[in-house]
């Protein structure tokens, strides 16, 4: 069989390149340039099968579409299934997702050149691959009927997984051994979107609801194996301190404990049984050496990070400039108008996923299985392979669902995956270990959003707009240690200030960023930059209005027209339309607008005072995300993301105190309950654009909108987050 | 050691010592997985089950505490009761990690009020952390499952319904580059 997928298909066993490539990965970083995704699935047995890597059928013709992402939460697994049925005709209803197995050049994120979930691509990545991946299967299906019952191929008809012509119909089934043996086309032909019939519709839910309200959905915690050991692990109490001795007589003693020992994280503690572990863990005596590790406090941090922007930083330290337009000295000097300035301070956030981290490993010898809800299958591959001296592709994955990422199950060491696999290494001889981290494990790690300070000096013209625009961001980099190589500023920390439509509609832009180095880990957390830079811009622009004398929505059209920024303009407008003229009794309106992930989302926010504390009520969305592949769980991620976002900017701080995290459950680190929740509207701007995110462009939006309520509630603007401070 | 417990209408014999909170014994003891860890100490209610009828979190109550008690998990509603009915109308779960939780503590409530109010939802459920934010959609399936359980019923109001205006117009065909294809081709 010729064609595409055969260009696919992996050599039997292990070629004597795979070895050096391999080689090459284990014992060092990754080289780059050199045909990443061959690099790094050497030695994969991952094999697509006749229709492609994709599409399985059974026997009964029922479908299965393998999803080459993660399912933690977003639907993205509904939306893949449904892009697939709809250029195959297949039967909705008999159609199945599971997770593909791990391999960087079948499974590949087009966007990110690695199997990996995030960025909110996971439709936008496999809107046209899916929909050729339908179609050829679809075509094959119809060549081979056309063959069968000798009727032309322009005569055969397909819908709702049954193939018709010349008087004669056959399911998917009775056709699938004809159609394995069809070569696939090369160019397969796509449908009209007018001939959408699933794409777009109500249709489009989710296929796990069912398992996932019965307790039967399978989750790494879940995972029971015959022999399996479970493990846990004393981490330090200060990031980068490691352990100088330890004692565990008492912990060997308690019963079920079967071994400890020393690892590069901690001291594990291994046992037959989760609560074994633990109680072994409690006796356990550890004296870590500090002499390396993080000993600031938060609060040290955050001033340090202001002295930086006001210009009294240490003298090495790099201003990177990324956007710079006209007389950048008038920005800094603030000539000509009046002057607005301000600063915003945002803390570090945890993930608190439902599920904390936990990883299941099989190690023998060079041999290595993952189970776990894996986010980013190649950087677990090869941080696994580097610990086991194997090919990173050989390194086999089982994702399962997670319960929750947020971005905390992706980062460049793998760190609770790469802690598993060397404890399940050390216990070797291919016994199951079982990582499992508690909540207070879980919050005290680190990978924290990072800690922000922004300085924003503005002068507004003599009709009350942005004439000059001076910016200053200072965090630590979430990419500094990434494998992949980067040009330019570190866009994590500046995207959504960077591409502003307001930065557009200035004359003259002074906007830098400075990176100071940190010894406490940090990470993407959902919605990324925009996490911090939505609120400065949507929070700024609002105060700018106030000081101009307008309206703030007038004065974002006014500025959205000079900027050319049409679909910001169109989210903006639909948003306001759909929630009428005037709040609820009681309430007072915010309004906030931003893009990211390649969709604009814009929110009006109705929020009044409780006790001092702000309440949210209703929650106009209006979203433009291209096609909405299931427009229900497009609404599904704006309810959810506005109350992430929510979550955050009511309560969400991490702090520390000489180093070590002040918090460490839910009772400590506050989120949102039941009786916090806004009611969340969602309106899709009709669009043709092909998919873009929508996982995260829900999230940060509705901490400005509820920060501009509370400017027209009480004057006073929010120069820090959270709202409600702890112990307040 | 052997301790007895009354686990969805079966008497179980478990070897855990006594002071094992029930959900390690329910999940590596007993492989019902249902229940989840989220927690340890009852701040999440991930881990609820029902105790005699009432919500309890078992990860802070130890099988010594539960003698004689009537235990029951997100196993014995079967997945035909009408909350999971309602959770798979209104596609309640994401990540789905806290639903057991969430709808062991709406069993409970639905049991005890057949037609609650905001108020009654919001102080049975705030206990129940969900990351993910659906909460909108467990109130609503909640109400929907009141109305099915509730005869006669008087349907609650319903949560705000999202409209969708995804019309697939001639803007689609144009920006989607697409050939376009009848059926047969």
């Amino acid at each position: 069989m010729n064609g595409p997928f055969e260009k696919l298909r992996r050599q039997d066993g292990v070629s004597r390149r795979d070895l050096v490539v391999g080689a090459t990965l284990v014992g060092g970083a990754l080289l780059v340039g050199c045909s990443p995704a061959d690099l790094m699935s050497a030695g994969s047995k991952v094999e697509p099968g006749a229709f492609g890597p994709f599409i399985q059928f059974d026997p009964d013709g029922a479908v299965t579409v393998l999803s080459k992402h993660i399912e933690f939460g977003q639907g993205n697994h509904a939306g893949l299934a449904a892009i697939v049925a709809e250029e195959l005709d297949a039967d909705w209803s008999r159609v199945k997702v599971v997770h593909a197995p791990a391999n960087a050049k079948l499974y590949g994120n087009a966007t990110a050149g690695i199997q990996l979930t995030g960025g909110s691509s996971a439709i936008s990545n496999s809107w046209e691959q899916l929909r050729k991946a339908g179609a050829a299967a679809r075509a094959m299906f119809v060549q081979a009927a056309a063959t069968r019952w000798n009727v032309p191929v322009g005569q055969i008809t397909v819908k709702d997984g049954v193939v018709s012509g010349g008087g004669k119909s056959a399911g998917f089934g009775e056709l699938i051994a004809d159609a394995a043996k069809v070569t696939p086309p090369e160019a397969p032909v796509l449908k009209d979107p007018k001939a959408f019939t699933l794409i777009g519709t109500d249709r489009v839910r989710r296929k796990d609801s069912l398992i996932k309200s019965t307790g039967a959905a399978r989750y790494t915690q879940d995972v029971q194996l015959p022999n399996m050991l479970v493990a846990v692990v004393t981490h330090a109490p200060r990031f980068g301190a490691s352990v100088k001795s330890f004692n565990a007589d008492d912990a060997r003693k308690t019963p079920g404990v079967v071994d400890v020992f020393e690892i590069p994280t901690g001291v594990a503690v291994v046992a037959d049984t989760t609560y074994a572990a633990r109680m072994g863990r409690e006796a356990l005596k550890v004296e870590w050496d500090e002499g390396k590790a993080e000993t600031r406090s938060s609060a040290t941090i955050a001033q340090q990070w202001r002295d930086i922007a006001a210009g009294k930083g240490p003298s090495d330290l790099k201003w990177e400039a990324f956007d710079s337009k006209g007389d950048a000295a008038a920005a800094s000097a603030g000539k000509g108008g009046s002057v607005f300035e301000t600063t915003y301070d945002f803390p570090y956030l945890a993930h608190a996923t439902m599920e904390p981290m936990n990883c299941v490993a099989i190690v023998d010898g060079g041999k290595v299985k993952l189970i776990h809800g894996s986010q980013a299958q190649t950087l677990d591959q090869m941080n696994a392979a580097k610990i086991a001296k194997a090919l990173p592709g050989s390194v086999e994955v089982e994702t399962l669902f997670a319960g929750g990422s947020f971005g905390r199950r992706a980062n460049f060491p793998s760190d609770y995956v790469a802690e598993c696999v060397t404890i399940a290494h050390k216990v070797g001889g291919g016994r199951p270990v079982k990582l499992v981290w508690t909540r207070e494990d879980d919050m005290q790690a680190g990978f924290f959003r990072p800690l922000v300070h922004h300085a924003v000096r503005v002068t507004l013209d003599k009709d009350g707009y942005p004439a000059t625009w001076r910016h200053r961001i200072v965090t630590q980099s979430i990419m500094k240690g990434s494998p992949m190589p980067m040009k330019g500023p570190d866009q994590t920390a500046i995207e959504g200030t960077a591409g502003s439509p307001y930065l557009k509609a200035t004359p003259i832009v002074d906007a830098q960023l400075a990176l100071p180095e940190g010894g406490v880990p940090v990470l993407w957390w959902r919605s990324v930059g925009a996490t911090h830079t939505a609120f400065v811009m949507e929070h700024t622009i609002d105060q700018l209005a106030l000081k101009a004398g307008k309206d703030p929505v007038d004065y974002r059209r006014a500025l959205y027209a000079k900027a050319g920024a049409q679909r910001h303009l169109a989210a903006l407008n639909l948003a306001v339309e759909k929630a009428g003229p005037a709040p609820a009794a009681g309430f007072t309106r915010g309004v906030a607008v931003h893009e990211s992930f390649g969709s604009v989302v814009a929110q009006v926010a109705e929020v009044k005072l409780v006790d001092g504390h702000p309440r949210v009520g209703r929650v106009v969305t209006a979203i433009d995300c291209g096609v909405a592949v299931s427009p229900d769980q497009v609404a599904a991620q704006m309810e959810g993301g506005t109350c992430f976002g929510l979550s955050a900017a009511l309560y969400g701080e991490i702090t520390l105190t000489d180093g070590k995290v002040d918090q460490s459950n839910f009772d400590t680190y506050r989120v949102l309950r039941m009786n916090e929740a806004p009611t969340v509207e969602t309106y899709i701007v009709p669009s043709g654009n092909p998919p873009s995110g929508v996982g995260e462009p829900g999230t940060p939006v509705i901490a400005p909108a509820v920060a501009n309520a509370l400017l027209v509630l009480s004057r006073t603007p929010t120069t820090r987050l959270p709202f409600v401070r702890a112990g307040i | 050691m052997t301790s007895m417990l009354d686990i969805n209408g079966k008497t179980v014999s478990v070897k855990a010592a006594p002071e094992t909170p029930l959900l390690w014994v329910l999940r590596d003891e007993l492989g019902l997985t249902g229940t989840k860890f989220g927690c340890g100490m009852a701040q999440c209610g991930a881990c609820t089950v029902h105790v005699n009828g009432d919500p309890v979190r078992s990860c802070v109550t130890p099988i010594a505490a539960l003698a004689g008690a009537k235990i029951a998990t997100i196993e014995s509603l079967g997945g035909t009761h009408p909350l999971q009915q309602a959770w798979v109308k209104h596609d309640v779960p994401q990540c789905g990690y806290c639903q057991s939780g969430q709808i062991m503590s709406a069993a409970a409530l639905l049991a005890q009020t057949k037609a609650p109010s905001d108020e009654d939802i919001d102080n049975a459920m705030s206990g129940n952390i969900c990351r993910c934010g659906t909460y909108q959609r467990i109130r609503a399936a909640i109400k929907d499952a009141a109305g099915l359980t509730a005869a006669p019923m008087v349907a609650a109001p319903a949560a705000a319904k999202p409209l969708a205006s995804n019309d697939v117009d001639d803007e689609i065909a144009a920006a989607s580059g697409s050939t376009g294809r009848g059926v047969g081709q």
